[in-house]
């Protein structure tokens, strides 16, 4: 492979089981997903864009057009072994009704959120601009995350839909995890990447 | 039926391994004439913008197969055929179809051209669904499928529209009863309303008013009954032309091969497929509202739902449901990418 995989992506395919069958929501390219083929993992990617749809087309990736804030409906009742959201959750309208989707199609699932109490970002503000840093790239005006979060305010939501955090990893902005590890990773990391499980 | 004639063509070169094999359904009133220009040919055929050298479906890759379908009327066994047990046309004597028909005619055009495998299978609107009957049916001969703006069980609607194009010709007097071939007449204003009407479903409602507004045909509105519209004009000429190239009969009997097709009406209908799952990809457009997103949804809901290798996309495109026979820039890509990675 010529191109460097996404280093986030990476440990999140090591945190897949080998021949897990896998539901991506907001797949891109389908990169996870030809990473995953290697474990013997099968699944279906979920996006949006066009040119990323036709990319993983090409790839060989099974994808399917539609968008996660309405049309989640259209996947069974665990009819996946995990569900990977991946730097998606930000985009959402609703994260809490996207969450509860995920936990009704699969027991298990990954959630990676960028942070926005990293401590450059609390700079910023303190400053007086909205925080900008790697993981969180736009400007106001033109971002598609509508929602921010920091680390300290994701976890209430999971247990509020009775989702238990079983990993839970700090990235650095490079997406490597952090070697502060979860030590004050409200504040150091600047995204990370959750392993939750549902109630059955 | 003893003996069933298929006309069909192809396109590029089989490969010594016979692993390049495409095959096309068409569409309802489509033919075996999909790309190329023949001698005399005033237009290229009905699919040229998609299969030929360098196109989505490449036939410097591919050897692409496409048959006329049985009951068709153009070249293929149909109800006007001559029945060799009265030296007649069939008529209304002709059996009823069912969407597994035109799939055994298929195969059995595979076997006689030698080929027990596909690289792929792809169709459009009636042949969509002839692609994905065949899938669910035979999938251990199919590679891949590409089923584009169809249906897995016609809406409430869609069997009206049908219903009334149908009684249109059954109720024009030269009908018959079906025997106007035997008897010298031809039911052609039954058939041309039924074409009208059908293909004002074929366009959206933007696509109608984009080409054709509400201008007069002529200048200026003459305030008649007669065509004054640019848009009846038009409807005039596809209701006319579509006479010189299409049977009533056959247009009675494939339209409802359509109204009965239900594939997933059993719960193991797609058990052989997920035993041997061949690779699909679903494609509507977002203007088909003769067989709206929704209907391919509810396919990629069954496919899926059954873990056999799906991908879908909609497409957007003004066109409605026509847009499956255009040049639309993002659905050829889709379609190139798909077939790329079928080669590979």
């Amino acid at each position: 492979m010529i191109h460097q995989l996404r280093p986030d992506l990476q440990l999140i395919s090591r945190l897949i089981p080998e021949r897990s069958r896998v539901l991506d929501l907001g797949c891109g390219d389908g990169e996870l997903l030809k990473l995953l083929e290697r474990k013997g993992c099968t699944g279906t990617g979920v996006e949006m864009d066009p040119v990323e749809l036709t990319a993983a087309i090409r790839a060989g990736v099974n994808v399917i057009e539609l968008d996660l804030n309405t049309q989640l409906d259209e996947f069974g009742d665990d009819s996946y072994d995990i569900v990977v959201l991946s730097r998606t959750l930000q985009n959402v309208y609703k994260p809490r009704e996207v969450l509860r989707q995920i936990a009704r199609i699969a027991v298990h699932s990954v959630v990676s959120m960028p942070n926005f109490a990293h401590w450059r970002n609390r700079f910023r503000l303190l400053g007086g601009r909205m925080p900008m840093s790697k993981d969180l790239p736009f400007e106001w005006y033109d971002t598609p995350n509508i929602h921010y979060t920091s680390l300290a305010d994701l976890e209430p939501l999971f247990q509020s839909l009775d989702l238990q955090v079983d990993r839970r990893i700090p990235l650095d902005e490079q997406g490597h995890a952090h070697k502060l590890g979860w030590l004050a990773a409200n504040a150091f990391a600047s995204s990370a990447v959750y392993l939750l499980h549902a109630p059955r | 039926m003893a003996e069933v004639s298929v006309r069909y063509e192809t396109y590029g070169t089989l490969n010594a391994e016979r692993t390049n094999a495409v095959f096309i359904c068409h569409a309802l009133t489509g033919d075996a004439h999909a790309a190329g220009r023949r001698p005399g040919d005033k237009r290229p055929g009905w699919w040229d913008t998609l299969i030929g050298p360098g196109k989505p479906i490449d036939t410097d890759v591919w050897f692409v197969v496409c048959p006329n379908l049985l009951g068709g009327c153009q070249g293929t066994t149909g109800p006007s055929s001559t029945n060799p047990a009265t030296g007649e046309p069939y008529g209304l004597d002709f059996p009823l179809l069912a969407m597994s028909d035109f799939v055994t005619v298929h195969r059995r055009l595979g076997e006689h051209l030698g080929i027990e495998r596909w690289a792929a299978l792809v169709g459009g609107s009636l042949g969509g669904m002839q692609v994905l009957e065949w899938i669910l049916t035979h999938p251990s001969e199919v590679d891949n499928a590409i089923v584009i703006a169809a249906s897995s069980r016609l809406t409430a609607q869609n069997i009206a529209f049908s219903a009334v194009g149908r009684q249109a010709i059954m109720r024009d007097p030269e009908f018959r009863d079906g025997a106007f071939q035997a008897q010298g007449t031809s039911p052609d204003k039954g058939l041309s309303v039924a074409r009208m009407m059908a293909h004002i479903t074929y366009l959206s409602e933007d696509g109608f008013q984009s080409k054709f507004g509400r201008e007069a045909q002529s200048g200026e509105l003459g305030h008649n009954f007669g065509v004054d519209f640019a848009v009846e004009s038009y409807l005039e000429h596809q209701g006319n032309s579509f006479l010189s190239r299409f049977d009533a009969l056959s247009y009675l009997y494939l339209t409802r091969v359509m109204d009965y097709f239900d594939p997933f009406a059993t719960p193991d209908a797609t058990a052989a497929l997920a035993a041997d799952p061949a690779k699909v990809l679903v494609v509507s457009f977002d203007t088909d509202w003769r067989f709206s997103t929704e209907h391919s949804r509810r396919i990629v809901r069954h496919l899926e739902g059954a873990r056999v290798p799906t991908s879908f996309r909609e497409i957007s495109s003004p066109w409605g449901h026509d847009s499956f026979l255009l040049t639309i820039d993002d659905y050829h890509r889709t379609i190139s990418a798909f077939m790329e990675r079928a080669a590979a």
